[in-house]
């Protein structure tokens, strides 16, 4: 995961499956996806005793769903989604959420990132100036490229 | 970071940690389970140990060891299906 590495991000895998089923699928296919097999930690939760705490736990199905949380040096939660388990997620927003989250921590809340928002596209500086001014720096368009 | 263990026969996991893990109580037949709540975006993100399978070790993972750096904590229904 040489993208999450770039930007300092640990990721954490969890399901409700054992260690020992990690393990096997590990072995048995992602290794055949990912060179080498999956570098980071593959947590195991039986009993979905994290999964309820984070409001991800579906106990009808006693699975988990597909949560992802962003968690920034702090510990705290910046953001979070949550599909259901036949629709994967898009990684690249993900990246694209962390890297957000990074600029607006690095500028101490000093600019913000509108909808659309990538590495390079322009940032909105929030305060009294920007107050009816935010179609003069973004335009509608700006959120769908 | 996170200590090896060696995981013997049972199914090991773990749980979360700190102050709001409440004791056990018996629940009534019938209608167990209080609503599921989300967590708050800007709040902390629930502390919790797990076992966890990593490049050929079993090792113990506790979130709040990873302080400092940013973490992206992926959630999924079950191994091979797709993350």
């Amino acid at each position: 995961m040489p993208e999450f590495d770039k930007l300092g991000v640990q990721i954490l895998s969890m399901s409700i499956d054992s260690v020992f089923v990690h393990k096997m699928w590990d072995d048995h296919e992602l290794s055949k996806m990912v060179s080498g097999g999956i570098p980071f930690p593959m947590m195991s939760d039986v009993g979905g005793k994290v999964g309820t705490v984070y409001g991800i736990y579906d106990d009808q199905a006693g699975v988990e769903t597909r949560g992802r949380f962003i968690i920034d040096p702090d510990g705290v939660v910046q953001g979070y989604e949550v599909l259901t388990p036949p629709v994967g997620r898009n990684v690249s927003e993900a990246i694209r959420q962390v890297q957000a989250f990074q600029l607006v921590r690095e500028t101490q809340g000093a600019e913000a990132t509108p909808s659309g928002w990538k590495p390079g596209k322009t940032t909105l500086k929030p305060g009294p100036d920007l107050v009816g001014k935010v179609w003069e720096n973004w335009k509608t368009d700006m959120a769908f490229d | 970071m996170a200590e090896e263990f060696d995981p013997g026969c049972a199914r090991p996991t773990g749980g979360p940690v700190g102050e709001e893990v409440e004791t056990e109580k018996p629940e009534p037949a019938g209608n167990q389970k209080e609503d599921q709540t989300m967590i708050m975006v800007g709040q902390k993100a629930p502390d919790f140990t797990a076992p966890a399978y990593q490049k050929g070790k079993f090792v113990n993972i506790k979130l709040s060891d990873y302080l400092g750096k940013w973490v992206l904590l992926c959630f999924y229904p079950g191994d091979f299906t797709f993350v």
